[in-house]
């Protein structure tokens, strides 16, 4: 499929799920929705660093948390700002931090990235817990309007809808990249490093696209989350729940191609919705933690695994 | 201004006897990252599982933290040896180690973390002993056993693990493991193995390292992730295998820590780690007391 | 003899106090077969590594076409033309045999996609190392030859003027060693200057109008094959006294 008509399909799907959503009648589907659809983001996000190149990020909470923060900024200081563009700088400014973090560590093996993402993560929110302006470590309160801006209806029914617009961009830009050239380089990389230097490949230049793209992409999946939650804390923007989410979703699902981290989104972010209200927050989280165990050693690679040779 | 002199020795000291507990938490990991070149990042995970086995041993039982730890040693030898085989047969024998591999033990910290939150809650627990309330004075030096205990229970672990790496055959061969397995296997010892004894001892150290974790500080099952940095940055920057350098990288992190905490406040001190690692990791990645 | 299309001088390299490579002098001419032999550990691969910038040489200097390469990282020399095959092939394992040559074909040629039809070209590559029908499979159902021969034809998808064939024939029956050289020589035909490191000394005879010998990081003898495998010095270290 071309990347057009692929697009099309996916606005379409997009349309049907917010209809299908809204016919639900109770803005809890929303509000449930609301998270799936994060999740797909954040999956697809990290799976263009960490399915396409091979590169694991344990600092999703960072990028995440990041575009949560930046919107508290401009929530305070320019609060007319439309939430699009705030989503736009969020993205930015995490994109940037990933490329940051990746021109320190991506010359070096693959695991002492991964290290040092998480320890990233670890500043970024000693940063945060120290910087009053924000909340700190008490947290911020961040006032959700009533109304949808520009159609008739409730905000959260707007969130949704921003995040299934993010989400279709997402899919459709990792879509894009899987059989573009910059993507057989990403793959070459995945590969062996070495070889697809010898072959012509850029690999930091890559690797660095790579990150600031995931990065950017998290950020922007976080943007939102202030007018989600309305208070905003330091440890909860920071949950080790979102980086373990966005392991488990790729790999459950497969990395090999877009589908794998929609697939393990969708899957595991409903379940882990339903269970929260059935059972309890934090049997929901082991569950996801079993399962990824369970996965990475049974079924290493993922659902699509199962339907491909 | 008055430089306030005993405030700065006081912290060199605490920070000199943290540096000595920061080692017993990382020796594990220098055992695994550094010398079997396994990231096991679930490794903290561990040493909060052996904090709450000696809080159960000493709230039910009443025993000394650091007995109790010795007592379970075994259990978590043998834990070790299972996780290997699994990682052995799952990701090192199909040649997926690094994405898999990484993704396996983020899964294990993952759900030790969060069976630990279903059991005991996030509340914060701590251990009893007669000896724990009482501070040594000299002068104006203050020596809390709170912190002597802990260092002096690293040492000895420390120098224990150096003798048995440099004396014994399955030591030396552990240091060979990661290097030349071809030599290994000429030696007749099966690499497999001997990292399988070894990946034990590494998760043999956690129990060690989570009593005087518990008598050092409360212990709620999150405060894992606050390790694994320190871990990793004195491990990288102690050179990876070498044991004296990342005894040396722990003193000088517990020290700078502690200096932080003094003077600018405690929330700051995780943010030192961090830093330092990933300042390591830009500058020279070979550790700053490793070779070149 | 007045225009080479390699130029090293002066050449060395340590790894801590081992001196890996000292003082390398060595011209290549456009069009030629050189052949490069030495014991293991001689520098040969280090030599590789240094010339195509996977590895910095501490000393000397690295001239391809005329332009100094020093400094340049690998991905840029290969695209200035100057392409090596690894020692132990290094496939891109999760990529078809099609895709395996599509990288350097959209990473190393100038036409970078536009203008060049990628998939004739990969087909044509893969014909002409007798792969063609295995276009789809993965490399980890080669066999020992196709891998060597998939690694040459990644190597020659980058359009090189300069191919560096590093041991290309190790642990190859005969018959396969004769197919392999058979493919070199054509590629040499076509106009492709090539470098031949190799043991089998058959082959590297067969092959190479000229045979530089490198033993312990130096170069002890550069000149015609007959008389350099006569040189007393090459033959106590190359064959043992």
């Amino acid at each position: 499929m071309r990347n057009w008509s692929f697009v099309s399909v996916l606005v379409l799907v997009a349309f049907a799920t917010f209809f299908g959503t809204k016919m639900v009648g109770n803005s809890y589907a929303f509000f449930a929705g609301y998270v799936v659809l994060q999740y797909v983001v954040l999956a697809t996000a990290w799976n263009i660093l960490g399915g396409y190149t091979g590169y694991v990020n344990f600092g999703t909470a960072a990028f995440f948390a990041l575009g949560a923060y930046s919107t508290v900024v401009l929530h305070k200081t320019l609060p007319e700002l439309p939430l699009p563009l705030m989503i736009a700088v969020g993205g930015v400014v995490s994109g940037a931090v990933g490329l940051g973090t990746g021109y320190l560590t991506l010359r070096l093996r693959g695991t002492f990235f991964s290290i040092a993402t998480l320890a990233m993560a670890v500043v970024m929110q000693t940063l945060i817990t120290n910087w009053s302006f924000v909340g700190g470590a008490r947290g911020v309160y961040v006032i959700r309007p009533d109304e949808s801006p520009i159609f008739d209806g409730d905000y959260i029914e707007y969130l949704f809808l921003l995040m299934l617009a993010l989400s279709v961009i997402a899919v459709a830009v990792a879509r894009a990249i899987e059989h573009s050239r910059l993507g057989y380089g990403f793959a070459a990389i995945r590969d062996d490093e070495l070889a697809a230097e010898a072959s012509g490949v850029p690999t930091l230049r890559l690797k660095l696209i790579a990150t600031a793209l995931s990065g950017g992409f998290m950020g922007m999946a976080g943007a939102p989350l202030p007018y989600y939650v309305t208070y905003l804390d330091p440890s909860s923007g920071f949950s080790l729940s979102y980086a373990v989410n966005t392991i488990a979703m790729p790999l459950i699902g497969g990395t090999s191609s877009w589908l794998g981290p929609v697939l393990g989104a969708v899957l595991l972010g409903t379940l882990q919705q339903a269970a929260t209200v059935t059972i309890s927050s934090a049997l929901s989280l082991l569950i996801v933690g079993v399962l990824l165990v369970v996965f990475v050693i049974v079924a290493p690679k993922g659902i699509i695994g199962w339907f491909r040779r | 201004m008055d430089f306030p002199l005993d405030l700065l020795v006081n912290a060199l000291v605490s920070g000199l006897l943290l540096g000595g507990f920061y080692a017993a938490v990382t020796i594990g990991v220098s055992i695994s990252f550094g010398m079997l070149d396994i990231v096991n990042i679930a490794h903290p995970a561990f040493i909060i599982l052996g904090s709450y086995i000696a809080y159960i041993a000493n709230s039910v039982l009443g025993l000394d933290p650091i007995v109790a730890s010795i007592l379970v040693l075994p259990g978590f030898y043998l834990l070790g040896m299972a996780i290997y085989h699994v990682y052995d047969v799952s990701f090192e024998r199909r040649g997926d180690a690094s994405m898999r591999g990484l993704a396996f033990f983020f899964g294990l910290l993952f759900i030790t973390e969060v069976t630990l939150v279903l059991v005991f809650g996030v509340d914060y627990r701590l251990v009893e002993a007669r000896y724990l309330g009482t501070t040594l004075h000299f002068g104006f030096i203050d020596l809390p056993m709170r912190l002597v205990v802990p260092f002096l229970v690293s040492i000895v672990m420390l120098v224990g693990l150096q003798l048995f790496m440099a004396r014994t055959f399955i030591g030396r061969a552990i240091q060979a493991v990661a290097q030349d397995p071809l030599a290994l296997r000429l030696m007749a010892a099966n690499p497999s193995q001997i990292k399988r004894i070894a990946f034990g001892m590494s998760i043999a150290t956690a129990s060690i390292a989570g009593a005087v974790l518990i008598i050092i500080q409360p212990v709620e099952p999150s405060i894992g992730r606050e390790y694994i940095g320190r871990v990793f940055a004195i491990c990288v920057m102690g050179g990876l295998g070498s044991f004296p350098g990342m005894l040396a990288a722990a003193v000088l992190l517990g020290v700078v820590e502690s200096i932080t905490s003094t003077f600018f406040g405690p929330s700051w001190s995780p943010a030192v780690a961090f830093g330092f690692l990933l300042l390591t990791l830009a500058v020279r990645p070979s550790g700053i007391f490793g070779r070149a | 003899m007045s225009d080479p299309i390699l130029t090293v001088s002066g050449l060395g390299k340590r790894f801590g106090g081992f001196v890996a490579l000292a003082d390398i002098e060595l011209q290549v001419e456009r069009g030629e077969r050189l052949g490069l032999i030495g014991p293991n550990g001689s520098g040969k691969s280090t030599l590789v590594n240094c010339l195509c910038g996977t590895l910095r040489n501490e000393t000397g200097k690295v001239a391809f076409d005329g332009r100094v390469l020093d400094g340049l990282p690998a991905y840029k020399r290969i695209r200035m033309g100057l392409a090596r095959s690894f020692q132990l092939p290094r496939p891109f394992a999760s990529l078809t045999l099609a895709e395996n040559l599509r990288v350097p074909i959209l990473y190393a040629t100038g036409g970078q996609g536009r203008g060049v039809d990628v998939e004739r070209r990969c087909g044509d590559l893969l014909q002409m190392v007798s792969l063609a029908e295995k276009a789809q499979k993965l490399p980890g159902d080669l066999t020992q030859i196709e891998m060597r021969k998939l690694e040459l034809a990644r190597a020659m998808a980058s359009d090189p003027r300069l191919l560096i064939a590093d041991e290309a024939m190790a642990g190859l029956s005969p018959g396969e060693v004769d197919d392999i050289l058979a493919l070199l020589i054509r590629l040499n035909e076509q106009g492709v200057t090539i470098i031949m490191i190799e043991h089998i000394m058959r082959a590297v005879l067969a092959f190479s109008q000229r045979l530089v010998v490198l033993v312990a990081g130096r170069k002890i003898a550069d000149g015609d094959p007959q008389d350099v495998v006569r040189q007393p010095d090459v033959v106590e270290a190359y064959l043992g006294s």
